[in-house]
């Protein structure tokens, strides 16, 4: 019997998407061996959350304390650490986000965890766990097992899975608080929200995307013209933007947008999960890539598998002699 | 401001072919370029900037073999003032949480402000190892971070979170910062750096004498186990155009223009 335990994310005041994804990897898990799906949420004036996740879980377990209203590594190691010690669960998931990524690590040296991140799958084979995960960036996958004593650990990736429906009617019950005095080492002051650019691109219909691929700010012109034949505005991977060839307001991705243009025009991408997850929403999706095995072609439509310096220039000829 | 900077060299395999090794568990890497891993790079940047706006020293911390020596004698030619290798086979570098006790053994002990590292390895990806250090050394920590600014006792660091949103923090100091890729724009080495990086001291260490138990973070002691790799089928359904470049542009074009998508 494998219990599951899953951490709630949510931030400004709203539950995030990467909670109901893991209930429902947690729910398949301890379906296969006849566990329980316990959701676990820490925050300030989150009743709303609560019933929300007994929708998709079979117990609520929630601190409601002004102390947690907003997210704190130290706060939240401190806290969880107790819980999980007093309810010791098979499985404890947190998100692989930029939240998760904070906490996970601390928490399991502190306890001396079994710990796996960036989990992508968990299957269950003899009623054991057997996480999976990827290694050169998507390359390759790699199937683990966890040693020793539970609870186990593992930060599990964004967008993996479909959110089921909400089929449960879990029990919802608020617990006292662990942390009885604010910790200060680590102090929360403010959010600060993303620059705004001339150009929204997430109303954008049609999107040339730009990558690794482009190397030098100086073949950004070849992106320009194919952009200008198309009518359509230019994001870019967040390789483009460290690299300063488009502005922040242009990153698509988790740490960027998220588009759902009707078009999407991938070029020299490979397709880091971070990126995918940022446009597999659009409608069709083209890319333009030399690397046969990049994982950008497995979310497009059209591929074509070749020089995109030798490729983007004739592609721009040709749309521009079809549309006159 | 002393600050200890930790780097990992990885292979560049953003357009290489990656195939499993006979032993299941490992790839053949002969075909691979390595370099310091992307977010590590950005990590010593920083150190330099803090470093010429603060004064301080910078010492480069690495677990790996001989070969990391090019990278780390990079990361002296930018301004590190010296640099401490554990090289050792025993350790287990599948598991993040073991690679931070060793580079904690390392940097235990000794005066520091500020632990800077790269918030992923390009390789791994596991995105832990920063983190899980803070621990070891019982310092705060901010992964993920895109702005720095330190202060007195304190530092002050910008996480960049989902959506381009950044949450603001403040730590007392030592603490542990992991580096997010963009945060500056990291220098070339000066030539003249590069001949001077020839005389830093670069310290070769092996587990025993940090005072670990080689055991403790070799593959026997690791709480998780890798049992096998294997190339992920991908489901596609992409339509793959073939032919010369100039053929495949007009096929796409053609497609494009009459499937009514443009």
């Amino acid at each position: 019997m494998v219990n599951v335990y899953v951490l709630a994310e949510h931030r400004q005041g709203e539950l995030r998407e990467i909670t109901l994804e893991m209930l429902t990897k947690a729910a398949a898990v301890a379906g296969q061996t006849g566990g329980e799906v316990v959701a676990v949420l820490l925050g300030s004036g989150v009743d709303s959350f609560a019933e929300k996740m007994g929708g998709y879980c079979d117990r609520v377990l929630y601190v409601d304390d002004p102390l947690f209203a907003d997210y704190n590594s130290e706060k939240y190691q401190k806290v969880l650490a107790a819980l999980l010690q007093e309810y010791k669960p098979e499985l404890f998931m947190i998100g692989h986000t930029t939240q998760g990524v904070d906490l996970a690590p601390a928490l399991a040296v502190e306890l001396k965890l079994p710990f796996i991140s960036d989990v992508i799958d968990i299957n269950v084979a003899d009623g054991k766990l057997k996480p999976v995960r990827q290694f050169y960036q998507g390359k390759v996958n790699a199937n683990f097992s966890f040693k020793g004593e539970p609870p186990y650990l593992v930060t599990f990736r964004e967008a993996s899975l479909e959110i089921g429906e909400p089929a449960k009617n879990g029990s919802v019950e608020k617990i006292a608080s662990p942390l009885l005095e604010d910790i200060a080492y680590r102090r929360f002051i403010e959010y600060v929200e993303a620059e705004v650019g001339d150009v929204d691109i997430t109303q954008s219909e049609i999107l040339v995307a730009v990558g690794r691929g482009i190397k030098e700010d100086k073949n950004m012109p070849l992106i320009q013209e194919l952009a200008a034949a198309m009518k359509a505005d230019i994001c870019g991977s967040r390789a483009a933007i460290d690299a300063g060839w488009l502005g922040h307001d242009r990153q698509v991705g988790t740490s960027g947008k998220t588009v759902k243009p009707k078009l999407y025009v991938a070029i020299g991408i490979s397709g880091a999960f971070q990126h995918l997850a940022g446009m597999k929403g659009a409608k069709a999706i083209v890319a333009i890539n030399k690397d046969p095995d990049a994982p950008i072609f497995s979310v497009a439509d059209f591929g074509i598998v070749d020089d995109l310096f030798k490729v983007v220039p004739k592609l721009t000829e040709k749309l521009k002699e079809l549309k006159g | 401001m002393n600050i200890f900077v930790c780097v990992k060299r990885v292979p560049d395999t953003s357009e290489a072919i990656v195939k499993v090794d006979d032993s299941g568990r490992g790839v053949d890497s002969s075909k691979f370029s390595f370099d310091i891993n992307e977010s590590d790079n950005y990590a010593v940047e920083e150190a330099m900037l803090i470093k010429e706006a603060k004064g301080g020293n910078v010492q480069v911390v690495c677990a790996g073999t001989q070969d990391a020596d090019v990278m780390i004698r990079m990361a002296l030619a930018k301004g590190g003032d010296s640099a401490i290798r554990i090289d050792d086979p025993r350790i287990n570098v599948i598991d993040p949480l073991q690679v931070a006790k060793v580079l904690a053994a390392a940097i235990k002990g000794k005066e520091f402000d500020l632990v800077l590292t790269g918030c992923m390895a390009n390789d791994d990806g596991n995105m832990a190892v920063g983190v899980a250090l803070a621990e070891e050394l019982g310092v705060p920590h901010a992964a993920m971070v895109k702005k720095v600014e330190a202060g007195d006792g304190k530092v002050k660091v910008y996480r960049e979170l989902e959506g381009g949103i950044s949450e603001v923090v403040e730590m007392d100091l030592p603490a542990v910062i992991t580096i997010q890729t963009g945060i500056n724009e990291p220098r070339y080495a000066p030539i003249k750096g590069i001949r001077l990086a020839q005389k830093k001291e670069l310290t070769v260490l092996k587990l025993e004498d940090l005072g670990l138990a080689p055991e403790d973070v070799s593959e026997s002691a690791s709480l998780i186990t890798l049992e096998n790799l294997y190339i992920p089928e991908v489901e596609s359904k992409a339509e793959i155009i073939q032919g010369e470049p100039e053929v495949k542009a007009a096929i796409l074009a053609e497609k494009l223009v009459k499937g009514g998508l443009l």
